[in-house]
């Protein structure tokens, strides 16, 4: 049980580094979050349920704890997200496809044209 | 709303029923006096938000919600863990194989719930990020696009996860 804590711990740094290095190395705002995203919640995720494997009489509050992020960190991501998009920051310049405008104007009727 | 005012009675439930449970969760102990203590804070707590804790109450858990629910679960994991591999590989590539760019999808779920459990899905798994939900389309970043058809697009990103939330949010 010990060791399992340990190596689900292990597991979780190892992504929340993984996390960090890609806001690092991402060219903008958007993929930041990406990597942001998944690596923290992944992270801290099992970094959480593996500090509840090494002492299990605190399981059922990581395991709270643990859900309470899954839930909320994509939230936190996509209010980042909408936010830097309603406030008119840049997609990277190599982008493929931006259909922001197109989703502005199809409220009411769908388009099915490509981007 | 207030269509629902038979439903009143078993929202309330509901709150205080996942507020207890939540409440057990922490103290870790069945010890007459938390019990006592987390049952009262509950009620108070349910009697403050029940209008926005539960939309409807326990009675439209059928056994088929539940068991796609607890089938959903797996899915939802195997999705996530995937996501975190595509992008560590794509962070420690040295040439940074990503083709970045904003996709819609339409999705069919009618609930602000079912949205929402969709939208976080979406965000957790591989290569995607929701932006913004309006009506019954979503704009999704795409770290790897693969397709800009808003039809093909919705088939990859959120099939294998409306087929189980249509089922739970129904």
């Amino acid at each position: 049980m010990y060791i399992f804590g340990q190596v689900l711990i292990g597991i979780g740094t190892a992504f929340l580094f993984l996390g960090g290095l890609g806001i690092f190395r991402l060219p903008d705002v958007y993929n930041r979050l990406q990597a942001g995203t998944k690596c923290t919640t992944l992270g801290a995720f099992s970094t959480i349920l593996g500090v509840g494997f090494i002492h299990p009489n605190w399981m059922l509050k990581a395991i709270v704890i643990a859900v309470f992020i899954l839930l909320t960190n994509p939230i936190s991501a996509h209010a980042l997200a909408r936010a830097s998009y309603k406030s008119g920051v840049k997609l990277w310049d190599k982008s493929v496809v931006d259909r922001c405008k197109e989703f502005e104007e199809c409220q009411e009727i769908p388009k099915e044209e490509e981007g | 709303m207030d269509a629902q005012g038979e439903h009143r009675t078993q929202r309330y439930l509901t709150a205080f029923v996942v507020s207890f449970g939540v409440w057990l969760a922490l103290v870790g102990t069945l010890n007459w006096q938390e019990l006592l203590m987390g049952g009262v804070l509950s009620a108070i707590v349910a009697a403050l938000g029940w209008r926005y804790f539960s939309q409807v109450g326990f009675s439209r858990l059928t056994p088929k919600k539940f068991l796609y629910l607890i089938a959903y679960i797996p899915v939802f994991f195997w999705a996530m863990i995937k996501a975190n591999f595509d992008v560590a590989y794509r962070v420690i590539h040295p040439r940074m194989p990503i083709h970045p760019g904003v996709v819609l999808i339409k999705t069919d779920l009618k609930s602000d719930s079912g949205k929402l459990a969709l939208a976080n899905s979406i965000t957790l798994t591989p290569g995607t990020l929701t932006m913004d939900v309006e009506g019954d389309s979503m704009l999704i970043h795409w770290i790897n696009v693969k397709s800009t058809d808003t039809k093909e697009t919705t088939r990859m990103i959120s099939e294998k996860f409306e087929r189980f939330l249509k089922v739970i949010f129904s």
